[in-house]
């Protein structure tokens, strides 16, 4: 279901600190329910790809579709051609440390025709790799490069996948959970931008 | 499509160059490239036959920043990405959290956003004019053009104390009341400036030389576009008429009359149009929005501490540049799960190589200012 919930946030200390684990968050106000989405879209997509359309909800008014990692490529190739989702907004990445897998790759569609947005979502472990669209949506190019910099998470077919905003040395990929200021190699710091870290 | 739109640069290193190619390297301490963007262009002669540019030298990890502040502390941060439209910037954040939350600024919030965004969009396009005119060798426009901004920044100083990197606006509505005569201000600056875009117009327009170094470069056909993912101005010129104020309205869009622009040949010179006429479209908002400002409070109902529930939103705006995405994941606590800011600049920048191909290196200032980013937003 919605991962959000039951995903204690890791505290911003370093990692290894005997923070005492925050107590599994109350429920409160009774957290929004996400409703199941359940239209003509989703209905075409499920006689068409059946178990790689896993899951599909609303929420605040806005369409997501979890689908299987593997069959990525098929399901936007199908969403642009026949379904008219002509336009890739954002291809971006969520980390969830403590699920089995962490990364929840997150494109962001849009169908010109339509006028109308639809979220995919692909998880993917730590090692895996994740099929790419850029011969679906060209666009897609730097934005799987940024996700790979940023996560760590290779794209399978990418035709350039290297680090976009980082240096090509960088160590680590800053936007994990798991990454944190302190980690950071003070070495590479001191040989390739010439100061001293001031941590 | 796995051609020229997603190919990667040679390897400097390993590739044999022809008799008459040489590789050449641009910026990212060059006046032109608007900032630091490095660009390392194959050449056969004088034309361009590849290109590649580098990013991140201006990167500082504001998602990574995100996660570690509480909703409301972030708000400053996104005025420094964008940071010649930062009230832009600030408006699609708060919203986002917002939609987030579930709740609404008030009318009379919405109004006095909608004014400040659009001033904000004249003043971006007045820098990208005056500096882009200046990279092709028109001197005088940058002149005016600040001295038209200029009378933007003083509105903004007026009302929240700051030029460039304002804060305006605050999740929920507004933290200031609209001073006394901000309507009076703005009538006036929106008044002056339909015959100061005219006077921009006749400097330019039908010039020869600007003519001779717009038309016919740069060129990014419809299709084009779409499958790069441009936004914007960009997208505009090329014929595709979609702008998210219209298409998916927010703030108080809804209520005013304006036309969307478009050119048809995806051309420099047609984004030059594009975005005069927007301008004179952001003056034509203004007018209509101060005739009727509702009265009411500036500030939705909401606590000092934000929690908003678990789950995710994604928001766009019609940013100066393209469209502004702000995708926010909450875990519940005061501090945002994820955020990603999708800059237009960044995707707009991707373009860059299909529309130099084939064109001299001289015409690479041209396209370089003619996409118009800004690298705050495209390294962030």
């Amino acid at each position: 279901m919605a991962p959000p919930a039951g995903e204690p946030r890791t505290p911003a200390a370093p990692a290894g600190a005997a923070a005492p684990p925050r107590p599994p968050a109350p429920p409160k106000e009774s957290p929004p329910k996400p409703e199941p989405l359940e239209n003509e879209l989703v209905k075409r997509l499920k006689a068409r790809f059946g178990d790689a359309i896993r899951e599909a909800w609303v929420d605040r008014k806005q369409a997501i579709l979890v689908v299987s990692t593997k069959r990525l490529r098929d399901i936007a190739r199908y969403l642009r051609d026949e379904e008219k989702f002509d336009f890739l907004t954002d291809v971006t990445a969520v980390d969830w440390p403590k699920r089995e897998q962490r990364f929840d790759v997150v494109l962001n569609l849009y169908s010109f025709r339509k006028n109308e947005r639809l979220r995919l979502k692909a998880h993917a472990a730590e090692a895996e790799s994740v099929p790419s669209v850029t011969d679906v949506w060209p666009t897609a190019n730097w934005l799987e490069r940024e996700v790979f910099d940023m996560f760590g998470i290779r794209f399978e077919g990418h035709p350039n996948l290297k680090r976009i905003l980082l240096p090509d040395e960088w160590q680590g990929h800053p936007l994990r959970k798991d990454y944190d200021i302190l980690t950071q190699d003070e070495a590479w710091v001191r040989e390739n931008l010439g100061i001293q870290s001031g941590q | 499509m796995s051609d020229t739109r997603t190919a990667a640069f040679p390897n400097v290193e390993t590739t044999v160059l022809g008799a008459d190619e040489i590789i050449i390297n641009m910026g990212p301490q060059h006046p032109s490239t608007h900032g630091v963007l490095r660009v390392k262009l194959k050449l056969d002669g004088e034309k361009v036959v590849d290109s590649e540019c580098i990013i991140g030298y201006l990167h500082r990890g504001v998602e990574k920043i995100a996660e570690h502040r509480s909703y409301q502390q972030f708000a400053p941060y996104v005025d420094r990405m964008d940071y010649v439209a930062a009230v832009s910037n600030g408006l699609g954040y708060c919203e986002a959290v917002e939609k987030l939350m579930g709740v609404e600024a008030p009318p009379r919030a919405k109004v006095i956003r909608t004014i400040l965004t659009e001033l904000q969009r004249i003043a971006s396009h007045l820098l990208w004019l005056g500096t882009h005119a200046l990279d092709i060798g028109a001197l005088t426009p940058i002149f005016y053009c600040f001295r038209e901004r200029e009378e933007i920044l003083k509105i903004f100083e007026k009302y929240c104390g700051a030029r460039l990197t304002t804060h305006a606006f605050r999740i929920g509505g507004l933290q200031y009341e609209a001073y006394d005569e901000l309507e009076k201000d703005v009538e006036r600056f929106s008044k002056d400036l339909e015959h100061k875009i005219d006077e921009y117009e006749q400097l330019l327009t039908e010039n020869r030389i600007w003519v001779g170094r717009t038309k016919g470069i740069g060129v990014l056909t419809a299709e084009d576009a779409i499958a790069m993912g441009a936004t914007g101005p960009v997208l505009r010129a090329s014929g595709v008429k979609w702008d998210i104020r219209k298409a998916l309205p927010y703030a108080a869009y809804d209520q005013y009359e304006f036309e969307i622009p478009t050119g048809k040949n995806g051309d420099t010179y047609d984004r030059y149009l594009v975005r005069m006429e927007e301008m004179r479209q952001s003056r034509r908002i203004c007018l209509q929005a101060i005739q009727n400002i509702p009265a009411g409070p500036i500030m939705a109902r909401i606590g000092k501490v934000l929690k908003p529930p678990a789950g995710e939103v994604y928001h766009s705006i019609e940013a100066p540049k393209g469209e502004l995405g702000y995708y926010v994941v909450s875990d519940g606590s005061t501090q945002p799960y994820r955020v990603r800011i999708r800059p237009p600049s960044f995707v707009n920048l991707q373009a860059f190589d299909l529309m130099v191909r084939g064109h001299l290196v001289a015409d690479v200032v041209a396209i370089i200012g003619t996409i118009d980013i800004v690298l705050g937003e495209v390294d962030r």
